[in-house]
C-alpha cells in the first residue's frame, strides 16, 4: 500500500440500474459487456439497500463499494479491495453533493439528463485517471459551473452563491433552447 | 432526504420514460456534428451536439475509426470560439476520442496556446488534455510549461500538471523525473490538494530510491501536512519506512510510531482511520502497539455512519486472525452490530466474535447467529462457516454444539456452494476431533436421505466407506448406504455400492449381509452399477461367508490412486486397443506445475460464472511426444522427468535461448529451445558446443543440429549425453551457441547466399539433484508417512544461517530438494518462529521419497532445521541427506 489512493470507477445509476453516466479509470472491465455486467451486478447488489440517508458500503468482487442514492438516481464510487473507505466515501460525498449543487437541488434522473454535460464535466473534475482531483463540493460545482464567468476572475475568488448563480443561469439557458 | 418522488409537472405523468435523449441515434448526431463546420458557430448548438455524441458513448456505442476521425476533425474547429462551455465539452470530447499520434498534431498548437492562457481554467484542462493524448516527442516541446505550471499560484493549474505528471512517469519516466525541483517546491504549497499531488509524485519519482524515501518522510512528519489525503499518503509511505528499517534494539522502539500514534488523534477520520490500519499492519506489532489503534477503531464501530463501521470492523477481523487477544475488548460493541442492517458488517462482526471469543462464550455467540443465519445471502454464510469450523477446531471441547448447529443449517435451504461449506467443514471436524466423528456421521447420513446434489452425495458415500468402517457399530450405516441404491440416480448408486464394498471388506462379520444386498445390485438398470458390483462380488471373494479380506483386495479397495488424473487421462487417450493391456505403472507421475502467471492473475479471484481456468498445455505430453518422434533418442526408454525451462541469455538479446533437461534412466538430453530475435538475419545449421569438463560423469552421444532459424519462429537443437545407469550425476556444463548467419532483405524476405559463421557464448547450466527427484504428492501425508515406516528412516539437523524469514526458508529447501509441499504446508503464517513442512516426490529408479523438515527461527533471523526422511531405500533417504549438507 505505498500507492497513492485511486478510484476504480465512478457510477451514475437510474432506479432500473440503467447507465445515465459512468467513468471508467481501470482496465479491470475491458469490454463494454463487462462493464454492464459489472453495473448490473452492483446495482441488483445494493438495490434493496437502505442508502438514502447515509453512505452505504459493500464489498463486491473484490471491489469496495461506497454508495449512496437520492430519488431514481444511484450514486456509486467503486476502489480496490485496499483502498481506505473512507477516502472512497469522501469521493462519493463529493460527486453527491456538487450533483446536488449543480442541479440545484431537483436531483433526479430527468433533470440529470438534461444537464448532462454538467454531470459529465463534474466527474471530470473529480478524478482525472483514478487520481482524486478534487473533493469538495463547493469546489467541484465551482469549476464546472464556472461556463459563463468572466474569464479574468481567479476561481479562488468564486464563492458558492457566485456558482450556483451561474449553475442556474446556464440551467435557464439549456431550458430556453 | 427520503422523500417520495415529487411531480413536478402533470403533463409528464403518462411519459414516464421522458429522457431528452429518447430515441438518439449515432447516424442522425454523426449528421448533426456538421454544425461544427459552420462558418458561424452556434457555440449552444454546438455543446449540444456534444453532449449527444458523450451521451451515445457513454452508453456503450462506439465509433468507426473513419467516424472518429472525422468527428475529431469537426471538433477542432470549434477551437475558434471564444465560449467556455464549448471550449470545455470541446476538451471532454477529445479525452473521449483518444486520437492516434498523426491527429493529435492537429489540436497541439492549439492545445499549446490555451495552455499558456490567462484563463486558469483553459490552463489546467488543456494541460490535463494534451498530457493525456501526447506521446514522448511532443512532451520534450511542452515540457518547459508543465514545469512551470507545477509552481503555478493557481492550486487548480499547478494540480492539472502534477496529476499528469503521475500518468506520464508510467510512460516517460525519464522526463518527469527532471521535474523534482518543482514538485519539490510544490509539496510546500499552502493549498492543501496540490500538496497532495505533489507529494504523490514526488514519492513515485524517488520510489526506488531509500533513502530518499526515508528524508522525504522525515522532513514531512516534523512539518505540516494540510490536506487529509496528503496526510494519508504520508502514512502509506511512512509504514513503508518502517517495513524497511530495523526495530532499535535497546529500546524496542520503532521509529515514526509516535508519528502513526499522534495521526490517530487528527480530526479528519480518513487520517485516523489510515493511522490505525498502518499501526495494526505493523510487522510483529506488539499489543502495546496496538492498543491506541485498537481504540480509535473500537469507536468507529458504534458510528452512525455505515463506511465507519465496516472499516473498522473490516480491519479488526483483520487483526482478529493474528492478535485475537487485542480484539476482545471490543466484544460488546461488535455483538451489538450483529443486528446491523448492512449484512456485511453484520457477517465480519460475527467472523471476527468467532475468532475472538473465549470457550465460555460460545454457546451465547451461536444463539445470536442462528437468528442471524436466515436473513443473510449464501455467500455471508460460506464465510460464518468457515469461521466456525476454525472456532471448532480451536475448542475441540465444544464440538457438539458447533456440530448441531452444522447440522441445522445444512438442513435448511441454500445453494450448492453453501451446502458444500457445511459438509467440509464437517468432513474436516471428523477427521480432526475424533469424539464428533460418531455424530458427524450421522449428521451426514440423515443429509444424503435428501440432498438435491449428487456431487455432495457421492462425496459423502465415499467419506463413509472410509471413516464407516472404523466406527464402534459399522451396521447402522449400512441402511442409509442401502437406500441410496433404491432411491438416487445412476451415479450416487455406483458411489453406494463401492461404499458398500468397502463395509464388507473392512467388517468381516457384515460380510455375509452385504453380499446379499451387493448380488441385489446386479440388477440394476445402469451399467456402471451392475459392473461396480460384480466387481466387487469378485473381488471381496469368500462366497458371502465370514472370511478375512486378503490385502491386494484392501489395497485395490483403499490404495489411493498415486497418477494425477490428468496424466492417466491422456494416456488413455493415447492407448490403442491391443494385445497388451493398458499398464497404469507407465502413465507419467509429474505434477505439471501451473504457470505462475496464472496463479497470480492480477488482483482478481475467479469469481462464479465463466471463471474457469483454461489448464495449461500439458508440456510433459508435449516433450515425450517431442523426444520419441526422434529417432536418436527412441531407445532411451521412458523420460523420468523434464525441467522446467532455464534461460540461458538475458532478457532481449538477439538470441534468446532457454533449456530444458530430460532426464532418462541412463542418459540426459538438453533440449535448447532458441529464438532468433533480428528480423534481418537467417541462422541456418544452429548447434550448442557443449564443454562437459566439470561434469565427469556424462559423456556426449548425440548432437542433433537445427537446419534453419528464422526471424521469430522459435526452433530447437538437442544434445544427449550417457550417464551412469540410476545415479543421479550432477555436473556444471558450459554451452557455446554455433551457427551460420545469413543476411535477410527486409523487403523480399529473401536470403543471400553466402553465411558467416558465428558464436555466441550462453550462460551455464547445472544439472542439479532436484533434477532426478519428481514432486508427486500424496493426498494424506500422514497416512503415507507412516505406512512408509521407520526402517530407513534418517534424522539429523542442520543450521541455515540467518534467513530473511522463514518462508524463504521453507522455499529453499524444498526448491533444493526439487519435491512437492504437501498439505499446504509450504505456507508459513506471518510471525510465526516455527513451521513443519512436508514433502513427498519419487526418486529416480521410481523410490517414493517423503521429507518432514522442522524449521525453527530466533531473534538474529538464525534458522535451524530437523530433517527427516523416509523412503523405501536407506541410500536414498542417505541421498537426500546429502544434498541438503551440501546445499
Amino acid at each position: 500500500m505505498e500507492s497513492c489512493p485511486s478510484i476504480k470507477n465512478i457510477l451514475l445509476l437510474d432506479s432500473e440500474g440503467k447507465r445515465v453516466a459512468v467513468k471508467y479509470f481501470s482496465d479491470d472491465w475491458p469490454t463494454n459487456s463487462a462493464k454492464e455486467a459489472f453495473e448490473k451486478a452492483v446495482y441488483t447488489k445494493t438495490q434493496k439497500t437502505n442508502a438514502r440517508t447515509e453512505a452505504e458500503i459493500g464489498m463486491f468482487e473484490n471491489y469496495i463499494v461506497v454508495y449512496k442514492f437520492v430519488q431514481d438516481l444511484h450514486f456509486f464510487v467503486i476502489g480496490g479491495e485496499e483502498e481506505n473507505e473512507i477516502i472512497l466515501a469522501t469521493v462519493l460525498h463529493g460527486f453527491f453533493d456538487s450533483v446536488g449543487l449543480l442541479l440545484r437541488g431537483n436531483v433526479d434522473k430527468k433533470e440529470a439528463l438534461e444537464n448532462l454535460d454538467l454531470i459529465l464535466l463534474c466527474v471530470d473534475e473529480i478524478v482525472d485517471g483514478g487520481i482524486i482531483l478534487e473533493t469538495d463540493a463547493n469546489v467541484i460545482a465551482g469549476k464546472v459551473a464556472s461556463h459563463s464567468m468572466d474569464a479574468g476572475a481567479p476561481l479562488s475568488e468564486q464563492t458558492i452563491s457566485q456558482a450556483l448563480a451561474t449553475a442556474r443561469e446556464h440551467l435557464t439557458r439549456s431550458l430556453l433552447k | 432526504m427520503a422523500q417520495p418522488l415529487v411531480k413536478k409537472d402533470d403533463d409528464r405523468d403518462d411519459e414516464a420514460e421522458y429522457s431528452p435523449f429518447l430515441g438518439i441515434e449515432k447516424g442522425a448526431v454523426l449528421q448533426e456534428a456538421r454544425v461544427f463546420n459552420d462558418p458561424q458557430l452556434d457555440a449552444r448548438r454546438c455543446s449540444q451536439v456534444i453532449t449527444k455524441l458523450l451521451y451515445l458513448l457513454n452508453q456503450g456505442e462506439t465509433f468507426t475509426k473513419v467516424e472518429a476521425t472525422e468527428v475529431f476533425f469537426a471538433v477542432t474547429k470549434l477551437f475558434q470560439s471564444r465560449d467556455i462551455g464549448l471550449r470545455r465539452m470541446v476538451y471532454l470530447m477529445i479525452k473521449e476520442l483518444s486520437p492516434s499520434a498523426d491527429e493529435v498534431i492537429i489540436v497541439t498548437s492549439s492545445l499549446m496556446k490555451d495552455m499558456n492562457s490567462k484563463t486558469d481554467m483553459y490552463r489546467a484542462n488543456a494541460i490535463r488534455v494534451l498530457c493525456r493524448i501526447t506521446d514522448g516527442t511532443l512532451l520534450t516541446q511542452i515540457e518547459r510549461y508543465l514545469k512551470q505550471a507545477i509552481v503555478d499560484k493557481n492550486p487548480v493549474v499547478a494540480s492539472a500538471a502534477l496529476v499528469s505528471g503521475i500518468h506520464l512517469l508510467q510512460t516517460n519516466p525519464e522526463i518527469v523525473k527532471r521535474w523534482s525541483n518543482e514538485v519539490q517546491e510544490a509539496v510546500q504549497s499552502r493549498a492543501a490538494l496540490v500538496q497532495f499531488h505533489a507529494l504523490a509524485l514526488l514519492h513515485q519519482i524517488r520510489q526506488n530510491d531509500r533513502l530518499a524515501v526515508s528524508k522525504l518522510v522525515t522532513s514531512l512528519t516534523r512539518g505540516t501536512v494540510r490536506s487529509p489525503l496528503a496526510q494519508c499518503l504520508l502514512i502509506r509511505y511512512t509504514s513503508q519506512v518502517i517495513r524497511e528499517s530495523p526495530v532499535n534494539a535497546q529500546t524496542g522502539d520503532r521509529p515514526f510510531y509516535d508519528f502513526l500514534e499522534g495521526c490517530l488523534r487528527h480530526k479528519a477520520e480518513m487520517v485516523i482511520f489510515e493511522a490505525a490500519r498502518a499501526i495494526t499492519e505493523l510487522s510483529g506489532v506488539t499489543s502495546r502497539e496496538l492498543t491506541p489503534a485498537i481504540t480509535v477503531l473500537q469507536l468507529f464501530l458504534s458510528s452512525s455512519k455505515p463506511v465507519l463501521r465496516f472499516a473498522a470492523v473490516r480491519t479488526l477481523n483483520k487483526v482478529a486472525m493474528t492478535h485475537p487477544m487485542a480484539v476482545t475488548n471490543c466484544n460488546i460493541d461488535m455483538e451489538s452490530l450483529i443486528s446491523d442492517q448492512n449484512r456485511s458488517i453484520a457477517t465480519l462482526a460475527i467472523t471476527t466474535l468467532l475468532k475472538t471469543g473465549n470457550e465460555s462464550s460460545v454457546d451465547r455467540l451461536m444463539k445470536q447467529i442462528t437468528n442471524f443465519m436466515s436473513d443473510i445471502a449464501d455467500e455471508f454464510k460460506i464465510v460464518v462457516v468457515e469461521a466456525i469450523r476454525s472456532l471448532c477446531l480451536k475448542f475441540p471441547l465444544k464440538y457438539r454444539s458447533l456440530m448441531n448447529f452444522l447440522s441445522n443449517i445444512l438442513r435448511e435451504e441454500g445453494g450448492f456452494e453453501y451446502k458444500k461449506a457445511i459438509v467440509d467443514s464437517i468432513v474436516i471436524l471428523i477427521r480432526d476431533i475424533p469424539d464428533a466423528k460418531e455424530g458427524g456421521l450421522l449428521h451426514l447420513c440423515e443429509f444424503i436421505e435428501d440432498c438435491e446434489f449428487t456431487y455432495l452425495s457421492t462425496q459423502i458415500l465415499h467419506f463413509l466407506g472410509i471413516e464407516g468402517p472404523k466406527t464402534s457399530d459399522p451396521s447402522k450405516y449400512i441402511r442409509y448406504i442401502y437406500n441410496r441404491v433404491h432411491l438416487e440416480n445412476a451415479t450416487v448408486r455406483a458411489s453406494a455400492v463401492s461404499t458398500l464394498a468397502k463395509f464388507g471388506a473392512m467388517v468381516d462379520s457384515l460380510k455375509p449381509r452385504i453380499f446379499v444386498l451387493l448380488r441385489r445390485c446386479l440388477f440394476d438398470s445402469d451399467d456402471e452399477v451392475r459392473d461396480r458390483a460384480t466387481l466387487y462380488i469378485n473381488t471381496l471373494g469368500g462366497d458371502g461367508l465370514v472370511v478375512e479380506t486378503d490385502k491386494d483386495t484392501k489395497d485395490f479397495l483403499f490404495g489411493s490412486l498415486d497418477v494425477p488424473l490428468v496424466n492417466l487421462e491422456t494416456s488413455l487417450k493415447n492407448y490403442e486397443p491391443s494385445e497388451e493391456p493398458f499398464d497404469i505403472n507407465a502413465v507419467p507421475r509429474e505434477v505439471k506445475s501451473q504457470p505462475l502467471a496464472e496463479k497470480k492473475a492480477p488482483g482478481k479471484k475467479p469469481t462464479g460464472l465463466g471463471a474457469a481456468p483454461s489448464g495449461p498445455p500439458s508440456t510433459v505430453d508435449a516433450y515425450e511426444r517431442l523426444l520419441s518422434s526422434i529417432s536418436e533418442f527412441a531407445n532411451f526408454g521412458q523420460l523420468f522427468k523434464s525441467s522446467a525451462p532455464v534461460e540461458l541469455t538475458e532478457a532481449e538479446t538477439e538470441y534468446a535461448v532457454n533449456v530444458v533437461k530430460h532426464i532418462f534412466n541412463r542418459h540426459v538430453v538438453f533440449q535448447y529451445n532458441c529464438t532468433n530475435t533480428i528480423p534481418e538475419q537467417l541462422l541456418e545449421n544452429v548447434s550448442v558446443l557443449v564443454d562437459a569438463s566439470e561434469a565427469e560423469e556424462f559423456s556426449e552421444v548425440v548432437s542433433k543440429v537445427l537446419r534453419s532459424l528464422p526471424y521469430d519462429s522459435p526452433g530447437q537443437t538437442f544434445v544427449a549425453f550417457e550417464k551412469p545407469e540410476g545415479v543421479p550425476a550432477v555436473g556444471k556444463f558450459s554451452n557455446m551457441l554455433r551457427f551460420i548467419v545469413k543476411e535477410v532483405d527486409p523487403t523480399t524476405g529473401e536470403a543471400d547466399d553466402d553465411g558467416v559463421e558465428d558464436e555466441y557464448q550462453l550462460e551455464d547450466l547445472e544439472v542439479v539433484a532436484a533434477d532426478y527427484m519428481q514432486k508427486v504428492g500424496v493426498s494424506n501425508f500422514r497416512n503415507a508417512w507412516e505406512s512408509m515406516g521407520p526402517d530407513c528412516e534418517r534424522v539429523d539437523e542442520y543450521g541455515l544461517g540467518p534467513r530473511e524469514s522463514l518462508t524463504e526458508a521453507v522455499s529453499a529447501v524444498s526448491n533444493l530438494l526439487g519435491m512437492q509441499p504437501c498439505e499446504g504446508t509450504e505456507v508459513v503464517p506471518s510471525n510465526s518462529r516455527s513451521h513443519t513442512c512436508l514433502l513427498s516426490g519419487v526418486y529416480i529408479g521410481n523410490l517414493k521419497v517423503l521429507v518432514r523438515l522442522q524449521f525453527g527461527i530466533d531473534g538474529s533471523k538464525e534458522v535451524a532445521m530437523k530433517l527427516a526422511v523416509r523412503s523405501e531405500d536407506e541410500t536414498i533417504s542417505d541421498a537426500i541427506h546429502e544434498i541438503v549438507a551440501s546445499g
